[in-house]
């Protein structure tokens, strides 16, 4: 491996966690959603800076190639995010729908007690008391 | 309950017509069922639609309920479940706002519904002319079947859209009618039957649409049954809810 591949690789991985925590420190990522990134970008600088490690890793897991071990990891991590969105999504339109029966309910609600009100007038405000 | 007077059921029964696009057929049907049931209640769910469909209704005479964006029979059903227990309606009775369903027979299944909590009206036991051809007619006749068997009664027609449902399903539904796609019919009638409701139905004649266009092509058809197949087999996966008492307080 050249000395600039383990920059490289050093560099990607240090810029993944910066984006990440700063995205997180402005608020614009929550935690939950984050974790994943965190872990990923991580395990990036880990190997980038001890490239050892994932030799000695695919050796006790017996992957015969270590780079086959990084795309696994890879698609795993991505796998666990993509279904904690659909999980997320699916919930988000759950919501959304009770949401939208809820406006429309009330609105309903209000068009009646408007028509309600217009057919008997209430009585007139009584004066403030002070 | 049972031996209320008909004029007084009829008071406490909510007509639910989910709407999608149906200004031309919407408001006929509202006035027929309020013509043909004296004193009864009638909500239009706007599903979202793009024409007057909302319009229409109110001039015809029902409450309108307007969702703001589509999102499908099941959500619309389940609105209407809520109202109905917001409003002290202790029945509900979906029909289609396409003038398929006669509002007619609205009291047959009044009456059927005296001994069960959910009666369906069915279009192939023997009344009226209806008929679905091809895909869509086998996955019919297999979701009968099955459902049947989980109902423990024969249903001939499972995925009507003309139904009654009695206080106890009223309660059950507001919180747990299902809004996917074929979740309403098929899923529906595996959570009243698991959580102990009793399931009749009833022969009901089917007229052509008043109005608009069907929903169904042949394309839609086609993938009918494997939906179908999957939210029977994922209905018949989740655990059974159970019943709570069903009084409704009469507001
Ligand atoms: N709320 C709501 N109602 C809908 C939606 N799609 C259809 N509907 C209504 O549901 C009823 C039944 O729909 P149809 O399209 O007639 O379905 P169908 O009777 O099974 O099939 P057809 O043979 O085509 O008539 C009608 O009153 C429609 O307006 C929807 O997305 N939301
Ligand atoms: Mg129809």
């Amino acid at each position: 491996m050249s000395l600039a591949s383990y920059i490289l690789g050093i560099l990607a991985a240090l810029i993944t966690l910066g984006v990440v925590i700063e995205m997180l420190r402005r608020r614009r990522l929550r935690e939950r959603h984050a974790i994943w990134w965190l872990i990923a970008g991580v395990l990036a600088l880990v190997v980038g800076v001890f490239p050892g490690v994932l030799a000695w890793a695919a050796e006790v897991v017996g992957v015969a190639v270590p780079t086959n071990l990084i795309f696994f990891v890879s698609v795993a991590i991505l796998f666990l995010v993509c279904l904690q969105h659909s999980s997320e999504l699916t919930a988000l339109e759950s919501q959304s729908r009770i949401l939208a029966q809820r406006t429309a309910l009330l609105t309903l609600r209000i068009e009646d007690l408007e028509k309600a009100a217009q057919a008997s007038p209430p009585a007139p405000p009584t004066s403030p008391v002070d | 309950m049972a031996d209320s007077p008909i004029s007084d059921r009829i008071a406490r029964t909510l007509v639910v017509l989910p709407a999608l696009n149906e200004e031309g057929a919407v408001g006929e049907v509202v006035a027929e069922v309020l013509r043909s049931n004296p004193g009864i209640s009638c909500l239009v769910v706007d599903d979202g639609s793009t024409d007057d469909t909302a319009g229409v209704a109110a001039r015809a005479g029902a409450h309108v309920a307007r969702l703001p964006f589509n999102i499908g029979v099941g959500g619309a059903m389940r609105l209407g479940f809520n109202y109905a227990i917001e409003n002290g309606f202790s029945t509900v009775i979906q029909v289609d706002a396409d003038g398929q369903h006669d509002p007619s027979e609205i009291p047959e299944l009044l009456q059927e519904l005296e001994g069960a909590d959910l009666v369906l009206g069915a279009r192939f036991a023997g009344k009226g002319e209806y008929d679905a051809s091809g895909p869509r007619r086998w996955a019919m006749v297999l979701l009968s079947r099955i459902l049947s068997r989980v109902a423990g009664t024969k249903l001939t027609d499972t995925t009507s859209g003309f139904r009654a449902t009695g206080p106890r399903a009223v309660v059950l539904f507001a919180e747990h009618y299902p809004s996917e796609y074929l979740g309403d019919t098929v899923e529906s009638l595996v959570i009243a039957a698991r959580s102990g409701c009793v399931i009749r139905q009833v022969p009901v004649a089917m007229r052509p649409r008043a109005a608009g266009t069907p929903s169904h092509n042949p394309l839609k058809a086609a993938t009918y049954l494997g939906r179908a197949m999957m939210a029977l087999v994922f209905a018949l996966m989740r655990p059974p809810i159970a019943l709570t008492t069903g009084s409704i307080d009469n507001r």
